[in-house]
């Protein structure tokens, strides 16, 4: 995609995530005033106001980019908010770039917060056979279900092991250390991993990712109002990817108790769609990324991702984590932030999260994490009902 | 003694009560040949290319082969109904050659899963849940391992 199709990522900010316990709305401020202070932008100059939504703390929740604009202090901005799960906050900046792009405005805020609560994540109360999350679990089946038996998958496939899953936790958990945004910082070894209760064999524990609080925000503009705000080097989005599965969809997926039946139409991945999409609309290819932040529900997952991603042949990930080539200070760094594993999952927050750390990776700002001459990032990650995204970043 | 109560299905109308030979009811759009299990309710088949409107019953294949397979070591949340303490329990996701579908369900109890292979015949049966109600569930289709 031609430069007239980008826009300039200002500034990035997040609330560290946790289980603090408390309302949303404090952590996606914290978050918007600490991406606002990066970009040198007062709040008052904000034009548009995108929120993405949580669904778990009533009205407020619904209309999330309202809820922060009454927080941060109404201005009279444009207001929107979106929902697509774990893409929401793709989806919130999408609707900032529509904005940018055609000329109603020139800065925008994109934040998105969530509080969870403990456990596995479950449906609303009530008995409703028609919708398939609560069907689903009514026969047991949950999150972990779905990411086991894509392990389970690689194992028979590819000769994945459980080793080869407790590596990718091993080093996430190495990354994670040094961001001071993780939920969890404490490095782990194969055998720690190993000793964690199997929750969905063939993933224990540790290889499993929590839900967590947080919130993460980005303040976006046009490339012109970057340059006349000496922000001329920012980077920049170059793709965002939001597509749905195609029917029929081949895998199954996440609240689904099965596949679409694929006699009329020949089987489609929805993983790889989200990528491919991207690398098309940005005009790059696999061989340009420099970083990645993948979508790591589960450790077999990033490997899943990785292949997803074209960042290596399908069925070699686990033997590119055992190189050493997805490590900070590999050939290809992924999830240099620690990833889900050391965050835990902030639905809303978590697709802005992503595009935080790889704006900080591309302005040479992250530090102890730092991918040298980091150019070229991509993000991945999906949710329930054919929601996923994949935006790529670039300097 | 009465006898006992035969269990009663979890939902009407998503399987045949047989217990010898139980199948999945789905249906299928008369125009493109599209399955669904669940049953599709819209009334429009969602083939993108297909602007079927009509469907018939049918009773999907009680035969696949295992497309993976894991357990449920914790108890689920509700609306599953957990026994006190919890039993773990298997899940199977079984390919259906002619639906070309893949369809969960849990594991027919006291199916090992270190027994299990990827690709081995699976069959449909119908066991009781952990509460009572009567489910699908996938076995082996050499017996229970």
């Amino acid at each position: 995609m031609s430069a007239q199709h980008e826009i300039a990522i200002l500034g990035a900010g997040m609330h560290p995530w946790g289980k603090w316990g408390r309302n949303f709305v404090e952590y996606g401020v914290h978050a918007a005033r600490a991406a606002l202070r990066e970009a040198s932008v007062p709040w008052r100059d904000i034009q548009f106001v995108s929120g993405g939504a949580t669904m778990r703390n009533g009205y407020p929740g619904y209309v999330a980019g309202a809820t922060f604009a009454q927080a941060l202090g109404w201005q009279g901005a444009q207001v929107n908010t979106s929902y697509a799960a774990c893409a929401s906050g793709s989806q919130a900046l999408a609707a900032a770039r529509s904005k940018i792009l055609s000329g109603e405005c020139e800065v925008a805020l994109v934040v998105g917060a969530d509080t969870t609560p403990k456990g596995f994540l479950k449906p609303a109360p009530g008995e409703r056979p028609d919708d398939p999350d609560w069907l689903r679990f009514r026969l047991g089946i949950t999150n972990p279900t779905y990411f086991a038996l894509y392990a389970r998958r690689r194992m028979a496939l590819y000769g994945d092991t459980q080793a080869d899953f407790a590596r990718v936790k091993v080093k996430n958990a190495a990354h994670g250390a040094e961001n001071p945004n993780a939920r969890y910082r404490k490095r782990f070894t194969e055998a720690d991993v190993a000793a964690s209760p199997v929750v969905a064999d063939p993933l224990r524990l540790m290889d499993i990712c929590a839900t967590s609080d947080g919130g993460a925000a980005l303040v976006v503009s046009s490339l012109d109002y970057a340059r006349r705000h000496g922000h001329a080097a920012a980077p920049r989005v170059a793709a965002i990817s939001t597509v749905t599965p195609t029917f029929a969809s081949a895998q199954v997926e996440m609240p689904d108790i099965a596949t679409d039946s694929a006699v009329a139409c020949g089987p489609h991945g929805f993983r790889a769609a989200l990528p491919r999409k991207a690398y098309e609309e940005a005009g790059i290819g696999p061989e340009d990324v420099s970083v990645a932040e993948v979508y790591d529900l589960s450790t077999a997952l990033e490997l899943d991702w990785i292949e997803d991603l074209q960042l290596c042949p399908r069925g070699e990930a686990a033997a590119l984590t055992r190189s050493g080539a997805t490590r900070i200070g590999g050939r290809l760094p992924v999830n240099p932030s620690g990833g889900l594993a050391c965050f835990g999952e902030a639905v809303p927050a978590q697709a802005l999260a992503q595009m935080c750390e790889l704006s900080w990776q591309l302005r040479g700002m992250a530090g102890a994490r730092q991918v040298k001459g980091a150019r070229v990032g991509i993000t991945a990650n999906q949710g329930l009902f054919g929601h996923g995204s994949s935006v790529i970043l670039k300097r | 003694m009465d006898a006992p109560t035969p269990a009663r299905p979890l939902m009407d109308g998503w399987f045949t009560l047989d217990p010898a030979h139980p199948h999945l009811l789905g249906n299928r759009c008369t125009r493109c040949g599209t399955y669904y299990f669940p049953k599709l309710r819209t009334g429009y088949c969602r083939n993108p290319d297909c602007d079927g409107e009509t469907f018939e019953e049918i009773e999907l294949s009680n035969e696949g082969t295992l497309w993976s397979y894991t357990d449920a070591a914790y108890a689920p949340p509700p609306p599953y109904v957990a026994a006190d303490p919890h039993v773990p329990f298997g899940i199977a996701a079984v390919q259906l050659e002619k639906e070309r579908m893949v369809v969960l369900g849990q594991l027919a109890t006291g199916t090992e899963l270190r027994n299990l292979e990827l690709g081995q015949p699976m069959k449909l049966v119908l066991e009781a849940l952990e509460d009572g109600r009567l489910v699908w569930k996938w076995q082996p289709l050499e017996g229970a391992k």
